[in-house]
């Protein structure tokens, strides 16, 4: 400390590179064997674990599918989601409330991705934390039930504004609520111009059919990138 | 790894000061403070970045040092009006001027250490 004057060191360092860096490389291994990666993200609550389930159930009559699944404490979810006959693997964050790159990294080992056609995250319930952090996932969704106020893509632009698809939970509920659909649509469509919306129930299959079909596209479209690449 | 629940803004803070930590041992000087761009859409908490940077700091070379941030505010690109133009509201993702939706980010995702101010 001979020079008590400040001098200023310019670095420019991002501060998430280290799990950006996973994520890109995590994005090229399942980029390389044909594997499309989809994340969801949502409030505690929204239906995560019964939309999945039925989403495994019923892509794994035609494609190998599996999940990871990001909790806090338990491992309730995986045990759910393991009724559909896929692989599943439970991520036990401890108090940590967002999945990061290297958890998908360290979880995916003893697996062979190149056996996968699909793989989900899902992320813990959370709509703070997860949005800054890169999964090296090909697609996000973020999910929203009827039974969650129609302004919450207002009151969380930011998880909103990083999706790729929108998902509206729990339909079936949603004259029973009074679900406001337009309100929320306009809402959604403020927070991320353009961005695409299902609406499912995952109870009664409704609009499932349609999410299934763009996600089986999705993947279609990534391999015959894949294919013209190599 | 370990953060309070729900608060991802403590392990963003230690990933700060192990930066800063870094680069003070390297050059062997102490570091004051450390100037940090915040983008309005990085997903972290200035109040909770900054509770959580005291936190970070115990007990490190960083002890004592100061986080100075600039919040970026976010910019999106218009195409009717060929420019990047600044949001007026967070709720509201379309140009100020034109009112043409737009889901174009062109900043406000920064999350990046600029500079150290070392003694």
């Amino acid at each position: 400390m001979s020079n008590p004057q400040p001098r200023l060191l310019e670095v420019r360092k991002n501060v998430l590179k280290q799990n950006d860096v996973l994520a890109r490389a995590l994005r090229e291994r399942f980029h390389a064997h044909g594997t499309f990666v989809v994340s969801l993200v949502s409030s505690p609550g929204t239906g995560k674990t019964a939309f999945l389930e039925s989403t495994l159930r019923s892509l794994r009559q035609r494609f190998r599918v599996a999940a990871l699944v990001g909790d806090l404490a338990t491992d309730n979810d995986a045990a759910r989601l393991a009724r559909s006959q896929a692989p599943v693997k439970q991520i036990t964050t401890g108090t940590l409330c967002h999945l990061e790159a290297a958890m998908v990294q360290n979880s995916l080992e003893g697996w062979n991705v190149g056996e996968l056609d699909f793989l989900f995250i899902e992320n813990v319930g959370n709509l703070v934390c997860p949005s800054s952090y890169d999964l090296g996932e090909n697609l996000r969704l973020v999910l929203l039930s009827v039974t969650e106020g129609e302004d919450k893509p207002l009151k969380y632009p930011t998880i909103f504004n990083s999706a790729d698809v929108a998902v509206i939970t729990k339909m079936d509920l949603a004259a029973a609520v009074e679900f406001d659909e337009a309100a929320v649509m306009a809402n959604i469509h403020a927070v991320r111009p353009g961005i695409q919306v299902f609406k499912v129930s995952a109870k009664t299959g409704a609009g499932m059919d349609g999410y299934l079909h763009f996600l089986a596209q999705r993947r279609a479209e990534l391999r015959s990138v894949v294919a013209i690449q190599s | 790894m370990k953060a309070v629940s729900g608060m991802h803004e403590l392990s963003i803070a230690m990933s700060i000061v192990q930066m800063a930590e870094e680069e003070a041992t390297q050059r062997n000087v102490r570091v004051s403070a450390v100037h940090l761009k915040l983008g309005m859409l990085s997903g972290v908490v200035k109040e909770a970045l900054l509770f959580s940077y005291g936190i970070a700091c115990d007990g490190t070379l960083l002890q004592g040092s100061q986080l100075l941030i600039e919040e970026v505010p976010v910019e999106v690109f218009c195409d009717t009006c060929q420019g990047n133009r600044k949001l007026a509201s967070m709720q509201w993702f379309a140009c100020p001027d034109c009112g043409t939706a737009t889901p174009m980010v062109v900043h406000g995702k920064e999350l990046e250490v600029t500079a150290l101010e070392i003694q």
